[in-house]
């Protein structure tokens, strides 16, 4: 849904960090860092990147997205744990006051760029 | 070659929306931010709401929700102000960015103004991720749809500070299980409080009202 102007908010991002000294910058990868209750559909992005990437320097750079898990910790007994569903009570004691560590991210971590030609 | 970026990609919303927070502090209004599915009745709990605040608490509105509804007339109706978005404008988007809000708030005097309330675009997941400067996030469910609804948007129920469940005139129709459904949303977000309550015949509304008018009191004294 909102894909759309993610994609065009990365290719922002990374055109701006190429740096400036390169002659015909290419983008060759962008490694992006999504966390499984972030929302965003990694398929979605994918598709709204190729298309909002047309005519850029990231024009046929490779999306590499690492799906980060939901790590969750009790506020109550410090037990922490992977959440494989939307689960977010303690799973030692109960316990409803449980902070969510991972699992919100959505950033680019880094991109590989070469000249061209 | 590599650069290391370490970047968040919503990075320009976040900055603009810390900004709206300080410029809404600075006027010691409280922000509430209203997200539901289309229909859930945002607008028709807004109205009932606005009315039972007044005059004690001033309140203003920020309409977002797509442009072709009425959903501004209704709510001037109540005799607050009310800036209406055209989301339109904005590329059809499906939620509101921060800019957004700054500038609808521009168009409004907040001066005298204690409560701000934006009616968000219909949408469970993308308005969920956006940051808009608010205070509290509410999320209203109403009965008519699934039991299964905090499940499929689990962030949208943990990133809000209070849930609505609406339309209960209803019940008493429909093959809801409302216990299911309390119980969905408390495995996401156990300590969030509750409302359930019919926006037609006002049923359940004065616990909502209390919360929120105690919301706006803290905000005050911040
Ligand atoms: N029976 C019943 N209908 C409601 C209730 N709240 C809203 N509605 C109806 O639901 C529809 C959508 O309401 P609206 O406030 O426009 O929803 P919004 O899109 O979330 O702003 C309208 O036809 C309302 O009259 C309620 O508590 N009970
Ligand atoms: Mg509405
Ligand atoms: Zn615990």
């Amino acid at each position: 849904m909102h894909e759309m102007g993610i994609a065009m908010e990365i290719i922002k991002i990374v055109t701006d960090s190429i740096p400036k000294h390169l002659k015909n910058p290419k983008v060759e990868k962008i490694n992006l860092k999504v966390g499984k209750l972030a929302a965003v559909v990694p398929e979605s992005l994918r598709f709204c990147f190729e298309v909002v990437s047309q005519n850029t320097p990231a024009e046929g750079a490779l999306l590499h997205i690492e799906e980060i898990p939901v790590n969750a910790m009790c506020q109550s007994c410090s037990y922490s744990w992977t959440a494989i569903e939307p689960v977010f009570i303690c799973e030692k004691c109960n316990s409803g006051s449980v902070d969510l560590l991972t699992g919100r991210e959505l950033d680019i971590v880094s991109i590989e760029v070469e000249e061209d030609g | 070659m590599e650069v290391k970026l370490v970047k968040k990609v919503l990075s320009v919303n976040d900055t603009m929306a810390q900004q709206n927070r300080q410029f809404f502090l600075e006027k010691k209004v409280l922000v509430l931010n209203m997200m539901s599915s289309p229909g859930a009745g945002k607008t028709a709990i807004l109205e009932k709401t606005i009315k039972r605040l007044l005059p004690e608490i001033k309140t203003a509105v920020i309409v977002g929700d797509i442009c072709t509804t009425n959903d501004a007339d209704r709510l001037i109706k109540t005799g607050v102000p009310v800036v209406q978005i055209c989301t339109d404008q904005f590329g059809g988007d499906c939620h509101l960015a921060a800019h957004v809000v700054r500038n609808a708030a521009s168009d409004l005097n907040l001066d005298h103004v204690q409560l701000l309330i934006v009616e968000n675009v219909g949408n469970l997941v993308c308005p969920a991720e956006f940051d808009i400067g608010e205070d509290v996030r509410i999320v209203v469910l109403s009965v008519t749809e699934g039991e299964d609804k905090p499940l499929k948007y689990p962030l949208m129920f943990r990133v809000c500070d209070a849930a609505l469940l609406n339309k209960t005139d209803l019940l008493p129709y429909l093959d809801f299980d409302k216990e299911t459904v309390l119980k969905n949303i408390r495995q996401i977000h156990p300590d969030m409080p509750v409302f359930e309550l019919s926006a037609k015949t006002e049923e359940g509304f004065s616990d909502w009202i209390e919360w929120l008018k105690n919301e706006v009191e803290k905000k005050r004294y911040e």
